[in-house]
C-alpha cells in the first residue's frame, strides 16, 4: 500500500498563508497566538485565528457553501498553487479518478450558530439564507472542496474529532492501493466556532494564557483553526527528494470519550502500526512531531506512550505553541509540517514550552535545529479515543 | 489510463444488523423485504443497549442506541467477536438533538455548555461509546457524505477488508434532527443498517459481494413505501441491495452514491 507520493501539499495557519509563511514563522519561533477576540467570545483564552477569512469570497455558483470554514477550504486550496497542482492531475488522470478525503471536527457549525440567533421570533425557524447542506453538515467541505476543483469521483468526510485529518491519509491511501482511483485531495480544515471554544472551556482544557506543550505548567490548549491538504499519487516516478507518505497506523482507546487512556496505550498501538506498516523500527524515525496539545492529560499519556515506543532518542516536540490545536485540521496541517522539516531538514521548534517535564523521559527539543531528517511519524489523537500516526520520508 | 486493480474489492457478509421504522430487525426486514408481509410504517423501536454500564445506559441518546443495536446484531447474526473487529461508522450527522441543545444555548447570554453535552457533539460520540462499550483497541474510522454516507462507509469498510484481510463491521445509519433543524433537513426517524464483512468465506458467509464504480442509475424500490424510506434516509440507500440478500438473488445492483458516481454491488449468495 505504500509508499506513496505527496506531490503537492499546502497549509494556512495563524502563522499565515502558504508554506513559505508558515515556514518563516517556525523558523523565528514566532506563536500565531493571541488573546480570544472572536466573534463574541468572552472567554479568557488564547486562539490562533487565521486573518482574511472572512474577507474570502466563494464563486458565485458554490455560493449555497458560503461559511466560514469554507471560505478557510478555499484560502487553503489557493495557497501554494494548490489547486492547480490538481487541475494538472485531473487532467492526467480523469476527474472521477481523483478522490476527496477532508477531515473536519466543526465543519461550518459556526453558521448555525449565528442561524440560531436569527430564528423567526413567531415560529422558531431558522432564517431562509441557512444551509444545512453547504455549511454545517461534516461533508459541507468535501462537497465544496470537490466541485471547487472539477471532480466528479469518490468522496467523503471523515470526522473522528482530533484525528480526522491523519486518518484521511489512511482512508486515501486504501483507495489508491486498490485502483478505484489515481490520486487523492487529503487534509483537512476546522475553523473557529462557539462549540468548540464554549466547549474546550467546559472541559476545563483551555488555558488562560498561549499553551504550553509538555511544559510542567501546562494547564490546556488554544484552539485555533487552519487548513492543511496533500495530494496523493503513487510512488512511481517519484523524484529524489519527493516527501512520501511511508505508512499510517490507527488504533482505538476504547477508554473515555475525552480523556486519553493514561498510559496512552491506544497511542503507542497506533505508533507501532504505522511503524509496522511501513516496514520500518523504532530507531528509522528522526523526529516525531507529537499531537502534544498542553492538556495534562494529553501530554502525560502520549509522553509515556513515546517514551515506551522510542526511548528518548528520538527529537520530539509540539508544534501547536505556534499553531494552536486546529483540532480536526491538526493532522492535515501536523503532516505538511513533518513535510516542510524533511525537505528543509531543519526540526520545528516549540513555542511557548519553557522546560521539559521531568516526569517524561524524552528527548524534547524545545527550540529549532538544522538536522538531516529522512523520515518524520506525527501524532493526532481524538475524542472518542481515536488514535492516528503516520510517517513520511524523503524518497532517496 | 488506469492502473490494474492489485487487489478486489471483495467481500463476505457475515452477520446483518437492520433498524428502520416499521422494521425492527433484520428478521422482520428481510421478511418484508422478500414480500412476505406487508411494510407498515410505524416510529422505529431502538433497542435498550445492554452493552453498556447501567448509568450509560439510562443516558445513551437515541443515536447511540441506535448504532450500538446496529452493530450489536450484525456482530451476533455473523458469531463474531466484537472486541476484535475493525470498525467503520457512516452517518449523515452525528447527535441531532444535542446539536440542537449546543446551539440553542450557544444563542442565549449563558453559554457554559455541559461538558457531556460537549463531547457527544463529535460525529464520531457513538462509534466512542462502541469502542468504550466493547473493549475494542481495533482502528474505528467514521466518515460522512451527506446524502451519499452509505457509500462512503462502503468504499472505506470494502477497502478496509480487501487490504487488511481482516474483518471489519459497518455500521451506517442516521438519524432525525428536532425543529428548527428538522426543517432543513428532514430525515424522519432512526435507521440504519450494519454489516460485518470478511475477507474471506466462513461457516456464517451469508453472501459475497464485490464492489465497483460506475454511473450507472441506481436501482429504486417497486414498493412505494420503501422507495420513500430508501430517498428519506441515507443509509437507506442500501434497501436495493438488502432486497437482493434477504430473497437470496444474485446479479448487480446499482446503489446511490455521490453523482455521477454510483456503486455497484455484484451480489452472489453462499
Amino acid at each position: 500500500m505504500y509508499p506513496l507520493q505527496l506531490s503537492a501539499f499546502t497549509l494556512t495557519t495563524c502563522l499565515g498563508q502558504g508554506v513559505q509563511a508558515n515556514r518563516e514563522a517556525l523558523r523565528a519561533e514566532r506563536s500565531g497566538l493571541k488573546p480570544c477576540d472572536f466573534e463574541s467570545v468572552a472567554l479568557e483564552t488564547w486562539i490562533g485565528a487565521v486573518d482574511g477569512v472572512d474577507a474570502v469570497q466563494l464563486p458565485a455558483h458554490l455560493s449555497r457553501f458560503d461559511c466560514r470554514n469554507n471560505r478557510l477550504v478555499q484560502m487553503g486550496l489557493q495557497a501554494d498553487g494548490f489547486a492547480e497542482q490538481v487541475k494538472r492531475a485531473t487532467q492526467r488522470y480523469g476527474a472521477d479518478r481523483v478522490g476527496v478525503f477532508l477531515g473536519t471536527s466543526t465543519a461550518g457549525i459556526l453558521q448555525t450558530e449565528l442561524a440560531y440567533r436569527r430564528r423567526d421570533p413567531e415560529t422558531g425557524a431558522l432564517p431562509a439564507d441557512f444551509d444545512y447542506g453547504g455549511s454545517h453538515n461534516a461533508f459541507s467541505l468535501a462537497a465544496f472542496a470537490r466541485e471547487y476543483l472539477g471532480l466528479e469521483g469518490m468522496a467523503m468526510a471523515i470526522s473522528t474529532a482530533c484525528s480526522s485529518s491523519a486518518k484521511v491519509y489512511a482512508a486515501a491511501a486504501r483507495q489508491i492501493a486498490l485502483g478505484t482511483i489515481d490520486a487523492a485531495v487529503v487534509g483537512g480544515v476546522d475553523s473557529l466556532c462557539l462549540t468548540t471554544l464554549y466547549g474546550f472551556a467546559s472541559l476545563q482544557l483551555t488555558s488562560t494564557q498561549p499553551c504550553r506543550p509538555y511544559d510542567p505548567s501546562r494547564d490546556g490548549l488554544s484552539i485555533g483553526e487552519g487548513a492543511g491538504f496533500a495530494l496523493l499519487e503513487r510512488a512511481e516516478g517519484a523524484a529524489p527528494g519527493s516527501v512520501m507518505l511511508l505508512g499510517v497506523g490507527e488504533s482505538s482507546d476504547a477508554h473515555h470519550m475525552s480523556a486519553p487512556h493514561p498510559e496512552g496505550l491506544g497511542a503507542r498501538m497506533a505508533m507501532a502500526a504505522a511503524l509496522k506498516a511501513a516496514g520500518l523500527v523504532a530507531a528509522d524515525i528522526d523526529y516525531i512531531n507529537l499531537h502534544g496539545t498542553a492538556t495534562p492529560a494529553n501530554d502525560a499519556a502520549e509522553g509515556l506512550a513515546v517514551a515506551a515506543e522510542f526511548g528518548r532518542r528520538v527529537p520530539c516536540n509540539s508544534t501547536k505553541g505556534a499553531t494552536g490545536h486546529t483540532l480536526g485540521a491538526a493532522g492535515a496541517i501536523e503532516a505538511v509540517i513533518c513535510a516542510m522539516a524533511l525537505i528543509d531538514g531543519r526540526l520545528p521548534g516549540s513555542p511557548g514550552t519553557q522546560q521539559l517535564d521531568p516526569g517524561l523521559d524524552l528527548n524534547y527539543a524545545q527550540h529549532g535545529s538544522d538536522a538531516p531528517l529522512k523520515r518524520a511519524l506525527s501524532n493526532s489523537f481524538g475524542f472518542g479515543g481515536s488514535n492516528c500516526s503516520m510517517i513520511l520520508g524523503v524518497q532517496a | 489510463m488506469s492502473a490494474q486493480p492489485a487487489l478486489k474489492m471483495q467481500a463476505w457478509i457475515d452477520g446483518i444488523g437492520f433498524i428502520a421504522p416499521g422494521m425492527p430487525d433484520w428478521a422482520v426486514a428481510s421478511a418484508v423485504l422478500r414480500g412476505e408481509q406487508p411494510y407498515v410504517s410505524a416510529s422505529s423501536v431502538l433497542p435498550v443497549p445492554t452493552l453498556l454500564p447501567s448509568a450509560e445506559r439510562r443516558r445513551a441518546s437515541r443515536v447511540i442506541k441506535l448504532s450500538l443495536g446496529l452493530g450489536l446484531e450484525a456482530v451476533a447474526h455473523a458469531g463474531a467477536d466484537a472486541g476484535t473487529l475493525a470498525t467503520v461508522f457512516s452517518a449523515s450527522g452525528a447527535d441531532g438533538h444535542n446539536c440542537h441543545a449546543l446551539c440553542e444555548q450557544l444563542a442565549t447570554d449563558d453559554r457554559q455548555l455541559s461538558p457531556t453535552r460537549f463531547h457527544n457533539s463529535v460525529h464520531n460520540a457513538a462509534a466512542g461509546y462502541w469502542g468504550i462499550a466493547t473493549r475494542c483497541m481495533a482502528p474505528c474510522q467514521v466518515v460522512g457524505a451527506f446524502d451519499a454516507s452509505l457509500g462512503a462507509g462502503l468504499l472505506d469498510a470494502m477497502a478496509q477488508v480487501a487490504c487488511t484481510g481482516e474483518s471489519v463491521l459497518l455500521v451506517a445509519y442516521d438519524s432525525e434532527y428536532p425543529q428548527p433543524l428538522f426543517a432543513k433537513r428532514d430525515t424522519p426517524d432512526c435507521a440504519g443498517v450494519a454489516l460485518v464483512l470478511s475477507a474471506r468465506p466462513g461457516p456464517n458467509a451469508k453472501a459475497r459481494i464485490q464492489l465497483h464504480t460506475t454511473r450507472a442509475r441506481a436501482a429504486t424500490m417497486a414498493d412505494p413505501a420503501l422507495e420513500q424510506l430508501r430517498q428519506q434516509v441515507p443509509a437507506m440507500r442500501a434497501l436495493p441491495f438488502l432486497q437482493r440478500l434477504a430473497r437470496g438473488e444474485s446479479g448487480s445492483v446499482v446503489l446511490d452514491y455521490l453523482a455521477p458516481q454510483q456503486i455497484e454491488l455484484d451480489v452472489t449468495p453462499c
